[in-house]
């Protein structure tokens, strides 16, 4: 236990100098003619990530610094008026409800640590595959600029069942409601990217619609799960295993996947086998429906969360075919996880080589790049940028690179 | 050997997903990559499709198959809030769900990858973004709105007449004092934790109130239609009451105290007429995680009517004669009788 301490604070540490390392590359370093609202949406979400990560880490390290002193020095800063197991502590006056607090004012910002990542190579995807800008660029950014600050002020809803004080309860259920607007902005833009496109269906493609088919579902429950007044029945039951699964794991997970599928060719000149992608994709998607869509089910039948075995319960006993079910499934998808990892590595070595630098022709700047990129990635001089990167489909072309100036005669938008 | 077949199985269908996949690739550079890659379209466009319409009758499927299993009628005056508010986000969310699920994949079936038609280059609308600012806004407006509504009703003040129980969780169950005839539960301190000494729950013998108070384990009795305040301890680590039949949930935190208060509105046998399961209980279940016996901390509760609850409650002996068999007076009679019987004899 005092390793795994010494292990997270070490985690801390290195996340807290790779997002300084992130903030200030994406400041300082970038080219010529890339001003912030030419960053493609990847990068605005990776800044807001770091951003994220940079305020609430220190947080959960001073939780740890004093369980560190609580488990060594004899402080009593999170015990008090404990007997365990007949042994009476000597501890008095510390308050438990202190370290979730410290917690949870990481744990919650640290979902959206997971999640807008995704969210960014998700809109970098749609728009690429659907060979159409992104829509609502400015309310994307603004939209990931909303969800980080509310990230901040919306950990106690995690906490409405502790015995807080209801008037504090209820002002965490107004902030966390308000996370659904820009949550929705997003998804409405990402759906009218894909309206009226021309879509290719590249493993990435699927991988992305996945994600926002996902995030709508477990977004929703979260709805129910930020309002006290339901989460009191669905508190630490299978609902909220169900919901955070699907939105912070599953979607999550997509978004990963979409990105790694999109940049591998980048990353090692040879392509993912697209077939095994494609059967990735399929197993995953209708997997985890099955898997964590009864489960709300579950939840709303008041069944607690991590009950290994629910014979003992006249409440709880009613899902037994459910529950097996739920296993064969996730064994199965579990197992076409690990294909996906052999297909990785399988790929790096003998994938189908990359013949073209730009195989999906996109805008952004990596794709100027040579095939195999060499120490500070461009031979010459690094390229200057003229324009945003969504320039798909417009005025007759299928996509303009932002290394391209703006034609004389070229539409604005 | 059943672990052994499932390896076997799974191994074999790895390797042959893997052969397939390999062999697709060699196909597709036969036949001509572009034609290929516009075939797969196709077909992961025509999935999606389906994937929607399998998906929605599935999530109707599902729905009719479990419906049964869930819920049913609340069991307290609180959890009529609690399903109404349930129900409220189930059908507003339930509409967004629908409308933005048929959206996406069909969006992404229509506009899949054709010759003949051109990407529209559409980068933004303001009308549109602020039609979907200003209206998700509303529709959590009328959410959180309600949502606090309820939130108050069921956290204020209980009522003067609630009944005071006192709930504490330990690893792995639970132990429940009543306040007895005075009403008020004696002062405890948790350095006087002492089964040897019959004192359980660290009860301060000097303090008055103590003196009625009835302690037991793994059974709470309640009076239907009474309101009743629980008050929460935890010895150990941090527990919680979890009441399904309720709607109700609170932490137990060691070091501070906390409460919930509610009327439960059906007696258990009403509620085996209701359920139709004849072994029908109300339970406790510990919903914080809090060791390896989580699972099993279970806890009963018997509604009952006022007149059984009396009945059952004055069978009881208060803790402080359990502890102190001194000051009990039936056995004090029994004592001096005793003695005075050896001298008589
Ligand atoms: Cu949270
Ligand atoms: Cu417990």
């Amino acid at each position: 236990m005092d390793l795994w301490i010494v292990s997270m604070a070490l985690f801390v540490v290195s996340s807290l100098l790779g997002g300084l390392n992130y903030i200030s590359t994406i400041l300082n370093l970038r080219t010529k003619g890339m001003s912030m609202t030419r960053l493609p949406l990847t990068i605005w979400a990776m800044f807001f990530t770091a951003v994220l990560g940079v305020l609430s880490f220190p947080v959960l390290l001073s939780g740890l610094i004093l369980l560190l002193f609580d488990r060594n020095l004899g402080t009593s800063f999170y015990l008090s008026d404990i007997v365990v197991n007949g042994e009476i502590l000597p501890n008095e006056g510390g308050s438990a409800i202190l370290f979730q607090h410290l917690f949870w004012f990481l744990g919650h910002p640290e979902v959206y640590i997971i999640l807008l990542p995704a969210m960014g190579m998700v809109s970098e995807i749609l728009s690429v595959n659907s060979r159409k800008p992104i829509f609502g660029y400015m309310a994307m950014l603004g939209s990931l600029f909303a969800i980080t600050i509310l990230a901040f002020l919306v950990w106690a809803h995690h906490m409405f069942v502790t015995g807080l004080n209801p008037f504090l309860g209820s002002i965490f259920v107004l902030l966390t409601l308000l996370i659904a607007v820009p949550s929705a902005i997003k998804v409405f833009n990402w759906l009218t990217t894909l309206w009226r496109g021309n879509i290719r269906f590249t493993p990435a493609t699927l991988f992305a619609i996945g994600f926002v088919s996902l995030f709508i579902s477990g977004g929703l429950t979260g709805i129910f799960l930020g309002n006290s007044t339901i989460d009191i029945h669905l508190h630490d039951t299978m609902f909220v295993v169900a919901h955070f699964h699907i939105v912070m794991g599953v979607a999550s997970f997509f978004g990963m996947f979409a990105g790694v599928y999109h940049w591998f060719p980048k990353m090692f000149g040879r392509y993912l086998n697209s077939t095994l992608g494609y059967i990735h994709f399929w197993v995953t998607m209708i997997g985890s429906y099955l898997i964590f869509w009864p489960m709300h089910y579950q939840g709303l039948a008041g069944i607690p969360r991590r009950y290994l075995d629910k014979r003992g319960w006249v409440s709880f006993n009613d899902f037994p075919e459910l529950d097996k079910m739920i296993t064969i499934v996730s064994i199965i998808v579990f197992a076409m996880q690990l294909m996906f990892v052999f297909n990785f590595i399988y790929s790096i070595f003998k994938g189908r080589k990359v013949t073209s630098t730009n195989p999906w022709g996109a805008n952004t700047l990596e794709w100027t790049t040579p095939i195999r990129p060499g120490h500070g990635n461009w031979p010459g001089e690094i390229p200057e940028v003229h324009r945003w990167p969504y320039d798909y489909s417009k005025d007759g072309r299928e996509f303009i690179p932002q290394t391209e100036p703006i034609g004389e005669n070229e539409s604005k938008h | 050997m059943q672990t052994f077949f499932i390896v076997a199985i799974l191994g074999l269908g790895f390797l042959i997903t893997f052969q397939i996949a390999k062999a697709s690739e060699y196909v597709a550079v036969l036949r001509g990559e572009e034609k290929a890659r516009k075939q797969t379209n196709k077909v992961n466009a025509f999935m999606l499709l389906a994937f929607l319409i399998i998906g929605m009758i599935g999530v109707y499927y599902c729905n009719e198959k479990l419906k049964g299993k869930i819920l049913g009628e609340p069991a307290s005056d609180h959890g009529i809030l609690v399903d109404r508010m349930l129900y409220i986000t189930i059908a507003l969310t339930g509409i967004v769900f629908v409308i933005t699920q048929i959206c996406l994949f069909w969006f992404a079936y229509k506009y899949q990858e054709s010759d003949k038609r051109k990407a529209y280059y559409y980068p933004h609308n303001n009308k549109l973004e602020l039609i979907w600012t200003v209206i998700p806004a509303i529709t959590l407006t009328v959410l959180v709105g309600f949502g606090i509504f309820y939130w108050y009703k069921i956290t204020g003040k209980a009522p003067e007449n609630a009944m005071i129980v006192e709930v504490t969780g330990k690893q792995f169950g639970w132990e429940f004092r009543y306040p007895g005839k005075d009403g008020v539960l004696g002062k405890k301190y948790f350095k006087n934790v002492s089964p040897e000494k019959n004192n359980p729950a660290g009860q301060l013998w000097e303090d008055k109130y103590n003196h009625d108070d009835v302690f037991m384990e793994q059974e709470m009795h309640l009076v239907v239609n009474k309101p009743v305040k629980l008050v929460i301890n935890a010895k150990d680590v941090i527990h919680d009451v979890g009441l399904a039949h309720f709607r109700m949930k609170m932490d137990a935190v060691p070091g501070t105290p906390t409460t919930m208060w509610f009327t439960p509105t059906f007696t258990t046998k009403q509620m085996i007429e209701k359920t139709g399961k004849p072994d029908f209980v109300y339970e406790i279940s510990c919903d914080q995680m809090c060791g390896k016996g989580h699972y099993s901390m279970r806890g009963v509760i018997v509604v009952e009517t006022q007149e059984e609850f009396d009945a059952w409650l004055a069978a009881k002996k208060p803790q402080y004669l359990v502890a102190n068999p001194d000051k009990d007076p039936a056995a004090v009679k029994t004592d001096t009788l005793n003695k005075v019987a050896a001298v008589i004899n």
